[in-house]
């Protein structure tokens, strides 16, 4: 029988929500790594016990954590297990993220614009995205902030950067948005091994057709009004795209403001908010079985983080965008300030498709029918940062 | 046998290690880091070896933060008296 993992990363620690196919009755297991904030909590597709999770602080860095047995126990990569046990500590190294500089395959340290205009060196602060390989367990990419791509090939014992990416020519004009200057999505093509989209704020979407060597920005058709260039090559404040593996040519994009999508792998795009209360927000997800319904969560503006009249709606589109229905029941519809995060939401594979997100004020809430109705999982965790669903 | 305070963030733990030669900074890290790897990027930047931004070195009750790396620190330090305190700056987060 089909049994449904969420994993959940929040501010001060990360969270496995556990179920039956029903989806009715959850167990709750944490906080793991308590006290940490956990970016990232993501599983393998060819191995679903494997998970890797992003610990970090801003002040003692970067920490990888693994589990192989579904996050009953975990352990930095590259920790032997027993030592691990008789020392209290664990004695692996699986934080190293450095930017690679190297002649043979990296691009000299360059520098980024600063919020002021001036330009920044590049500086490691965390790691907002793991996105596992579609095919080979040990493989897993890592979005960080300042913006760039690392992938382990060893099971996250060791992670080295994909340069072309942060060596491209517009990367002195890429900026911070509010969050920093991260690279928060990754997505893999499941059509074709070699394609790999990212996304960074501020800089726009970005595809490689060769494993992650070389990339083109792929931002024609976005218009951002808050850039000196609205239509500019870079510079564009995406915040989260979107594919169905069966349509993967189609993408979807919650950008800072506007929801696009493209048609062509990215080629260009064309705004489909249509008649969403506001096109500001951060999440966007696809169903699992219907390639053209897809998921935002309208948020009021980028200055008032909060949704519209206080009510927290989820807005599904059938028709791939443009025409958009509000999602209410079990959510609250007076007196609702919470904000949800890009990574947070999901779906699962069952059917129906079961639908997650978790909120700025500690709320995990799930569908199981598809999104008509919601019932919150649990109410009072940390702030979310991140949610990712596991069918197993 | 030196004695090193870890922050609790990292592990409520107070670990004793040997440090050959001079008692300094750069060499009690050296030694910790050398016996746990993990903690490697966490107290100290990689490559650079710089203390982060927000953490604090304390020896014998003084803040020697900004101290350089390999002045000698105090002898009750290297007595394995008192110990070599690694701190988050300000408790929160």
């Amino acid at each position: 029988m089909t049994a449904i993992r969420i994993l959940v990363g929040t501010r001060k620690g990360a969270f496995i929500l556990t179920s039956d196919g029903k989806r009715k009755k959850w167990s709750i297991n944490g906080p793991l790594f308590a006290g940490w904030e956990i970016y990232h909590v993501n599983g393998s597709i060819v191995q679903p016990d494997r998970i890797f999770a992003s610990q970090t602080s801003s002040w003692f860095g970067q920490i990888i954590q693994r589990s192989d047995d579904g996050g009953k126990t975990w352990s930095q990569p590259g920790s032997d297990g027993a030592a691990e046990k008789a020392e209290g500590m664990p004695q692996g190294e699986s934080n190293m993220f450095v930017y690679d500089t190297s002649e043979a395959t990296g691009k000299p340290l360059t520098t980024h614009q600063w919020y002021d205009g001036t330009q920044h060196p590049w500086e490691f602060a965390r790691v907002w995205h793991l996105e596992p390989s579609l095919d080979d367990p040990d493989t897993c990419y890592a979005g960080v902030e300042d913006a760039a791509l690392f992938r382990t090939t060893d099971g996250g014992v060791t992670w080295h950067e994909l340069a072309g990416l942060r060596g491209h020519e517009s990367g002195p004009d890429w900026a911070p948005g509010a969050g920093g200057m991260c690279l928060h999505t990754v997505v893999l093509d499941p059509a074709n091994k070699s394609r790999i989209y990212c996304a960074i704020s501020a800089a726009g979407t970005f595809r490689s057709d060769d494993s992650g060597e070389t990339w083109t920005p792929i931002n024609h058709g976005l218009r951002s009004e808050y850039i000196p260039d609205p239509t500019a090559e870079v510079g564009h404040c995406v915040h989260r795209i979107a594919i169905h593996p069966s349509n993967p040519n189609t993408l979807f994009m919650q950008k800072h403001w506007d929801i696009m999508r493209s048609d062509d792998g990215g080629d260009s795009w064309r705004e489909v908010s249509g008649n969403l209360p506001s096109d500001f927000g951060f999440p966007i997800a696809v169903h699992a079985h219907e390639p053209e319904t897809i998921y935002v969560v309208p948020i009021l503006s980028d200055s008032l983080h909060y949704p519209p009249d206080g009510k927290l709606r989820v807005y599904r589109s059938r028709s791939g965008g443009e025409e958009w229905e509000a999602l209410t029941k079990g959510l609250p519809q007076e007196h609702c300030y919470v904000n949800v995060l890009r990574d947070a939401m999901a779906v699962d594979t069952a059917d129906p498709c079961g639908i997650y997100f978790g909120t700025t004020g500690g709320q995990v809430y799930a569908s199981s029918d598809s999104g008509d109705s919601w019932e919150a999982i649990v109410r009072d965790l940390p702030a979310v940062l991140s949610v990712e669903a596991q069918t197993i | 046998m030196i004695r090193v305070v870890l922050p609790h963030h990292l592990q409520t733990l107070e670990v004793a290690i040997d440090v050959d030669g001079v008692v300094t900074q750069r060499t009690v890290l050296d030694a910790l880091e050398a016996r746990y790897p993990m903690l490697r990027g966490t107290v100290r930047e990689h490559l650079t070896l710089k203390r982060r931004p927000r953490v604090r070195f304390f020896a014998d009750g003084e803040d020697v933060s900004h101290e350089s790396p390999d002045t000698e620190l105090p002898a009750t330090v290297a007595a394995g008296d008192q110990p070599f305190m690694i701190v988050g700056a300000i408790a929160g987060g």
